[in-house]
């Protein structure tokens, strides 16, 4: 038997890469690193803009992907966490502004990224703590209540320091230039005049170098949430979501795991944000709409619940399309498109995104890219299972202390 | 000598109902002890209580001396009582293996950062979590479908499996719920010699269980239940024989019926109402 034990010791651990995968992912890294430039050059300037709105979408769908996907709990306020990690960044990071010297400014955003994380991630505990013992349609609504509160404390300047409606930073304030950008702007640049029609004319832009930002982002959000997910919490989060009393049987608690699922969920969202606010040199309340989560959910859900490709794919096809339709309707590439029909156009994504939905939940409730298990899950008729978990929960928290009722 | 398990006086009523009722038991180190009585007698009521499920609502239980009472589930784990599920519980879409790891929880510690950075620490507890999980398995003879699905189980190996996962985490004491249920005579009989391999691991075990069989083969002792109230207790001989025990089973005058029929065991099988389930654990 010894040989089968080597055997199961190299199956848990993650598999190695072959070449051929080597070479696939040697490619994307090259579309990744070279397309916006390309595009640059191009003239499409809006096309990196979107490819980094996109990319902090992918970070909200991993982020939500740990709560949703691998832990099972709907949460449908998951953008306020973005918002916490926004606001959170940029208020401190202005305030400390006068603190520091002017050397560190360029490091503001980099300093304030622990602090948006970590805002987000207690955010996450002060949410997850009076929601431990909902699940399902309940938690749902709690959870949207959660993010609809965060944003109207924030649109009522909650304290003097959000400035409600008109966003931050406040006029007279600013974010500074992230280390590097200005430099980069300075130096790097090149033009060949033979190149297409117009010739190709590369200047590095903010928005590029967000853009690079962002993808580096993406790639430690994947890196952390895979390990996690391969481990012995993210293994406690899968049994508590198939069965949350067996799991508190075999020596889960379900509150540690739920906590846990909360506040790393949050922290993704939270560092999303405050990227987003120092990307846009802007920030205001109506960015945290109640829709946003509704789309970071639908990525999660169309990629496939609990698989990390699922998500990224999911966040590319709800975040990009419309962007994509959108940037290349009003750019004009597209000859004859008034502007009406370009509103239009980004308009009608609800409804399309509504019957995609639909459609994906009678042919395929698993998602594109499924994790193994959760499309398993979806075969299996645990219906019956789920509503025994309930009843018994419900008799659980209703029974008194010791002695509180008449005994004998 | 202290007993691993001390019950005085144990009630747990939903609302109008008493479940369990003034029900007193001990058990020590190193017994298998079944506890067995009709449909709803309230057995599985009091398995629940000592893993945490509910909240007895009267008397004492103790674990080693520590009251079990208000202690969340997963915290009587790590004190060292595990258990297995009248209506099989596994966590049906992972692996055999998976499984038996979710077990080792409470024999393992490393958190998020461990997982992220994958400590030397980290990778050894996981190591070591597969090898010793693995281990289980090979126990239970399930080795070879360490990367089946549980739910793509048969029945009897599910069974097994949850005995697996319940001994991963390293238990004094064992609570099997009915885990012949469902068996032929065959896998019973390979269940009856399973459960004394555990016993040899000096492992306590509590079984509540319907195959007399399978009782009287394996208990030091038994205790029976009838509608929440303890009606006897004593060697398996002793309750083969007892008339109350005999009543509950089988109604009144069956007694004298038995009595004619020499050498057969009183209690033979559990009365005909089998599929009636008895608390909402079972649902």
């Amino acid at each position: 038997m010894g040989g089968g034990k080597m055997d199961v010791s190299t199956k848990v651990s993650t598999g190695r890469m072959t070449p051929v995968k080597m070479a696939l992912y040697a490619l994307l890294g090259l579309v990744l690193i070279l397309s916006p430039i390309i595009f640059e050059g191009m003239g499409m300037l809006f096309m990196t803009r979107i490819m980094a709105l996109v990319g902090l979408y992918v970070m909200l769908a991993l982020g939500l992907n740990i709560v949703v996907g691998f832990a099972g709990l709907l949460d449908l306020g998951y953008i306020a966490f973005y918002a916490i990690g926004a606001y959170s960044g940029v208020i401190i990071g202005t305030v400390s502004l006068k603190f520091f010297p002017a050397v560190l400014q360029p490091y503001s955003y980099f300093m304030m990224i622990p602090v948006a994380a970590g805002f987000a991630a207690l955010a996450g505990l002060a949410l997850g703590t009076p929601v431990l013992r909902l699940r399902g349609d309940y938690l749902a609504i709690v959870t949207l209540g959660f993010g609809e509160i965060v944003r109207i404390i924030i649109n009522n300047n909650a304290l003097g320091i959000t400035n409600g409606a008109a966003g931050l930073p406040r006029a007279g304030e600013f974010l500074p230039k992230p280390a590097g950008l200005e430099w980069l702007q300075s130096h790097a640049y090149f033009t060949l005049p033979d190149v297409g029609a117009n010739g190709f004319n590369f200047a590095f832009s903010s928005n590029l170098y967000w853009y690079y930002i962002i993808v580096i982002l993406c790639l430690v959000t994947i890196f952390v949430v895979q390990r996690l997910n391969d481990s012995r919490l993210g293994r406690s989060w899968v049994a508590m979501r198939e069965d949350e009393v067996a799991a508190s049987s075999m020596g889960v608690s379900i509150m540690g795991a739920k906590l846990w699922a909360f506040s790393l969920g949050a922290v993704w969202g939270g560092i999303a944000g405050l990227t987003f606010a120092n990307f846009q040199q802007f920030v205001s309340p109506e960015s945290f709409t109640f829709m946003e989560s509704v789309f970071v959910v639908c990525s999660v859900v169309i990629g496939g619940m609990g698989s990390i490709p699922g998500a990224i794919i999911g966040a590319l096809l709800i975040q990009g399309t419309p962007e994509f339709i959108r940037g290349f309707a009003s750019s004009g590439i597209i000859p004859g498109l008034s502007g009406e029909q370009v509103s239009a156009i980004s308009n009608y994504r609800n409804l399309v995104f509504g019957l995609v939905m639909v459609l994906m939940m009678i042919w395929r409730p698993q998602g594109i890219l499924p994790s193994k298990r959760r499309a398993a899950e979806l075969n299996a008729d645990d219906d019956i299972l789920e509503e025994e978990n309930e009843t018994l929960y419900d008799i659980q928290h209703d029974t008194g202390r010791f002695g509180d009722s008449a005994d004998q | 000598m202290a007993h691993l398990i001390d019950a005085q006086n144990v009630t747990m009523q939903f609302g109008g109902l008493k479940a369990v009722n003034d029900v007193t038991m001990n058990i020590d180190t190193g017994e298998i002890v079944a506890l067995i009585g009709p449909n709803g007698a309230g057995k599985t009521t009091f398995f629940n209580m000592l893993t945490g499920i509910y909240l007895p609502t009267g008397g004492s239980l103790t674990f080693e001396g520590k009251t079990v009472g208000g202690m969340k589930p997963h915290m009587i784990t790590r004190m060292g009582i595990a258990r297995t599920f009248q209506n099989i519980r596994l966590f049906q879409n992972m692996t055999a293996l998976e499984n038996v790891m979710v077990g080792r929880h409470t024999r393992s510690k490393e958190g998020a950062l461990g997982a992220v950075l994958r400590t030397p620490k980290f990778r050894a507890e996981e190591k070591n979590t597969v090898d010793r999980s693995y281990e289980w398995l090979k126990f239970v003879g399930l080795a070879d479908k360490h990367n089946e699905l549980a739910k793509n189980l048969p029945y009897g190996e599910q069974r097994k499996l949850e005995i697996a996962r319940a001994l991963a985490s390293e238990p004094k004491l064992l609570l099997l719920d009915e885990p012949a249920a469902g068996m032929n005579p065959q896998e019973s009989k390979a269940l009856n010699a399973l459960v004394r391999k555990v016993r040899e691991l000096n492992i306590t075990v509590l079984l509540i269980e319907h195959d007399m069989k399978v009782v009287m083969d394996l208990a030091d002792r038994i205790y029976v239940l009838d509608f929440g109230e303890l009606i006897a207790q004593g060697l398996p001989a002793e309750i083969q024989r007892d008339p109350k025990v005999i009543e509950a089973y089988l109604g009144k005058g069956a007694e004298a019926m038995l009595a004619e029929a020499h050498g057969q065991p009183a209690v033979s099988a559990e009365p005909a109402t089998d599929v009636s389930e008895e608390d909402p654990t079972n649902g």
